[in-house]
């Protein structure tokens, strides 16, 4: 092998403390190098061409470079290494620069470690082969898992660029945290109103299949080729026969459930349509409340519906959608207020959530657009509304900004004094976030001509007094406590991980940080990719996010969707696990390790033998820590060539 | 301080008095305290300016107007030139100073006196006949010995003349205090 090593200076950040032209120096000692030089910055376009350029005069048949973390720039490298006609896994980085210069200040010690890195990688590269990713038909079918705004907006694009779109809502009825919301920041414009068309759309697209009322059940497969079993939960409709005439809601005699679409502050029937926009505009029986299953008789749905849509027989079904890629929208759930017993949520019933507080002033909601506390129906006077509820606070674990709350009160208080112009509204807040295009002025609004009355501070205590709740509380801006006589209490509940996220999660085998949103491929540039291939990510399930953030991360998953499938055939990567049939003895442990169900058993001449699935293989190296045998390697990560490199540092 | 209940004790008739003579809306100060920092008389005030602000704001009538700091501001409009939401500042500090007067308050009697004694001395005389204020106000105040170091500096530079020079028409500026004070009592 000809081998070239390439030592990046990155501008000062390598070179500042590492002897760039010494190491290069020194590599050419090493066994099979030939040629070895400094470059200002290998990954620019001069520093391309030089390595182009020396593999074809010094017919070079490996490159190494050592620079930067191989996440950054690797593929640069192995394109430009491609480029030069060589294979491109001939190629391997030394990370000079994370793992050297910029944690270590002394240049000759940062120098000498250099040095070993590069030997480490030349080892390695002197065993590499040269490999060929295999290709793979893709399905160019897109499962879009949640319907609230972010999935539509994925959906509806998808389907607008020509591909088949499989759309699973766990409810009945798509629409999300947003068909919730009465009136939208910073423009105050009805949130059915803009959402409402959207959700026609969905039901109207050819290109699109919604399944709702329905749960992502197993997801089997791999980019391009994934078979997704979607439960489709039992309605006890028939909705292909269901038109949605309400003769059912209105009969039902079980009237006093509580709504989970008006967040609890309401009753609904049994048999129920969340909503009069509901899409699809579809009954559904609730069985742990319907008579007919909980006594075993009323039977009066049945005896109404004019189509005779209701079937008390119907099961869970599970249907099988093979698609080529996922993206996961599954949105938000709010903190559990009841776990700051000292504002007296759950005690109090005029302590309510801000989505709670969302249904009173929607005009669909259960008190008809009216502002009335739920204990007495009193329209509340002095409505006080407490900010960073389950957010910013370490000792509740959720350190994290909610993000929205901010924007969301602001746009409360300016709805409140439009419904009743002689209230106050008082919000106590810790810092006002609304970083947006015409936020803060949003905020300043709702403060200088609504005369919001912001308090910086936070509060310590809510107690009955009379029919009043009194909230305690601190003005630091004044430097006292203060406190206020409340009618109605409003707490900003923070943004959690939707229930059931890290279960999901798993079945999509992505990551999910502690708090159980969904990890990104990169925090900055990679936003909607997750680290496994063909599954993307769009609004609140990665993290909370307001309407126009979540619409923008949907059309991103949707355009990433679209470039994905818009190549017929995908390379797969090469640098997966290969099994030696002549060592494999069948015992079966690294298919029962594989995270990714990439090994499967085979029969070769009557002995049991495991073999790797290439498409599904991520090349994570599980199995050949695993196999007793060592007969299941990993290409360019074999036991012989990290022997090697073990081997070239101890003897360094 | 006290707690303050702010459903009780919020006075919104005194935050529309302010914002009507003052002619600042003072629900447009976001607290970034730009007033108090650059204020020059924050290490006298009893409370800083961007506070009077704040309590002004809440409707807190009686700590503000029995505030130190309203009669120790010296209207320089540090806060009003660096206010990034263009208040006058230093006019809301003076209609807080007029209100304080009006109702029988002043924190610090001496500056009321001073201006008191100077405002006499211009009514009387169309301009400030310094020696006549500084008797007014000394033996008002009792405090003879204010200032006299001072006293050595200006004199041989005849700069403290010991008889009034009146104004030509001083009894134009004298009918102006009579307008005032017959429109301030009507």
């Amino acid at each position: 092998m000809r081998i070239g090593v390439f030592v990046c200076h990155c501008g000062s950040n390598i070179e500042g403390t590492v002897d760039t032209a010494a190491v290069a120096k020194a590599t050419l000692e090493f066994p099979e190098v030939v040629y070895a030089t400094d470059t200002m910055y290998a990954c620019s376009e001069p520093g391309q061409d030089g390595i182009i350029q020396a593999i074809k005069e010094k017919n070079l048949t490996g490159v190494v470079v050592a620079s930067c973390t191989p996440r950054m720039h690797e593929p640069t490298f192995r394109k430009a290494v491609e480029r030069a006609g060589l294979n491109r896994f001939m190629f391997e980085m030394a990370n000079i620069r994370e793992h050297v210069s910029w944690i270590g200040k002394n240049r000759e010690a940062n120098t000498n470690k250099s040095l070993d890195l590069v030997r480490i990688a030349v080892e390695k590269l002197r065993r590499d082969a040269p490999l060929i990713p295999s290709k793979f038909s893709v399905n160019k079918r897109v499962m879009i898992i949640g319907g609230g705004v972010a999935g539509i907006q994925a959906a509806l694009d998808c389907a607008d660029g020509g591909l088949q779109v499989v759309l699973v809502e766990r409810e009945s009825t798509i629409g999300g945290k947003m068909a919730k919301l009465d009136k939208t920041f910073p423009t105050v414009d009805c949130s059915s109103c803009i959402l409402g068309p959207k959700m026609v759309d969905v039901a109207q697209h050819p290109n699109i299949t919604l399944h709702a009322y329905s749960e992502v059940d197993s997801i089997g497969g791999y980019v391009g080729n994934f078979q997704v079993k979607v439960k489709k939960k039992a309605t006890y409709v028939d909705w292909e026969l269901c038109t949605g005439c309400g003769a059912c809601i209105e009969k039902c005699p079980s009237k006093k459930n509580p709504d989970a679409f008006n967040e609890k502050i309401g009753p609904c029937t049994s048999i129920n349509i969340p909503f009069p926009q509901a899409i699809p505009k579809k009954a559904y029986i609730d069985a742990t409340t319907c008579r007919q299953f909980v006594k075993g008789k009323c039977g009066v749905c049945a005896k109404v519906c004019p189509t005779g849509a209701i079937r008390y027989d119907m099961t869970d079904e599970i249907v099988t959608e093979d698609v080529g890629a996922i993206v996961a929208a599954t949105g938000y759930d709010l903190f559990d207020i009841k776990k700051i017993p000292e504002y007296g949520s759950g005690t109090y019933p005029d302590v309510i959530t801000g989505l709670q507080y969302e249904r009173l002033l929607s005009a669909s909601g259960p008190t008809g657009g009216h502002i009335k506390r739920p204990s007495d129906g009193k329209e509340p006077k002095n409505i006080v509304f407490i900010q960073c509820v389950g957010s910013r606070d370490k000792s509740l674990d959720r350190p994290y900004c909610s993000g929205f709350c901010c924007m969301y009160t602001a746009k409360q208080t300016i709805l409140t004094k439009d419904h009743i112009p002689d209230s106050q509204s008082y919000v106590f807040y810790m810092d006002i976030r609304s970083p947006g295009k015409m936020y803060d002025e949003f905020t300043r609004r709702a403060m200088e001509e609504y005369g919001a009355r912001y308090i910086r501070g936070r509060v310590a205590m809510v107690y009955p007094k009379g029919d009043k709740l009194m909230v305690r509380g601190a003005d630091t801006l004044a430097g006292t406590q203060v406190e206020i006589e409340a009618d109605l209490v409003v707490l900003a509940a923070g943004a959690e991980a939707a229930k059931g996220a890290p279960q999901l999660a798993e079945k999509l085998r992505i990551s999910y940080d502690k708090y159980g949103f969904f990890m990104e491929s990169h925090p900055k540039l990679k936003p909607v990719e997750t680290n496994t291939a063909g599954v993307y990510l769009a609004g609140s399930c990665q993290g909370p996010k307001d309407i126009p953030q979540s619409v923008g991360q949907g059309s991103a998953a949707a355009a990433k969707v679209l470039a994905l499938f818009s190549k017929d055939m995908l390379e797969s990567d090469p640098q997966i696990s290969r099994v030696d049939i002549k060592r494999c003895v069948g015992c079966g442990k690294c298919i029962m390790t594989c995270p990714f169900k990439a090994i499967k058993e085979v029969e070769f001449r009557g002995q049991k033998k495991a073999e790797v699935i290439e498409t599904v293989c991520q090349g994570c190296g599980i199995c050949t820590s695993t196999c007793p045998q060592g007969a299941i390697q990993l290409s360019h990560f074999t036991d012989n060539q990290i022997l090697a490199e073990v081997n070239a540092l101890c003897q360094s | 301080m006290n707690i303050i209940n702010l459903t009780r004790d919020h006075d919104e008739d005194f935050v529309h008095r302010v914002e009507e003579e003052s002619g600042q809306k003072v629900s447009l100060c976001y607290q970034c305290g730009n007033c108090t920092a650059g204020c020059p008389y924050t290490f006298a005030y009893d409370i800083p300016v961007s506070q009077i602000m704040r309590l002004v704001q809440m409707g807190q009538k009686k700590t503000v107007l029995s505030s130190k700091s309203i009669w120790l501001c010296a209207t320089c409009e540090s806060c009003t030139t660096r206010c990034p939401n263009n208040i006058d500042v230093a006019c809301i500090m003076d209609v807080l100073r007029h209100m304080a007067r009006r109702e029988g308050l002043a924190a610090v009697p001496q500056v009321k006196t001073f201006w008191d004694s100077f405002l006499d001395s211009v009514r009387a005389h169309g301009r400030v006949f310094e020696m006549g204020l500084l008797i007014n106000y000394v033996t008002k105040t009792g405090r003879f010995w204010t200032d006299m170091d001072l006293g050595p500096k200006i004199l041989p530079k005849g700069k403290l003349a010991l008889k009034p020079h009146d104004i030509q028409g001083k009894e134009h500026v004298a009918r102006i205090f009579e307008r005032f004070d017959r429109e301030s009592n009507s």
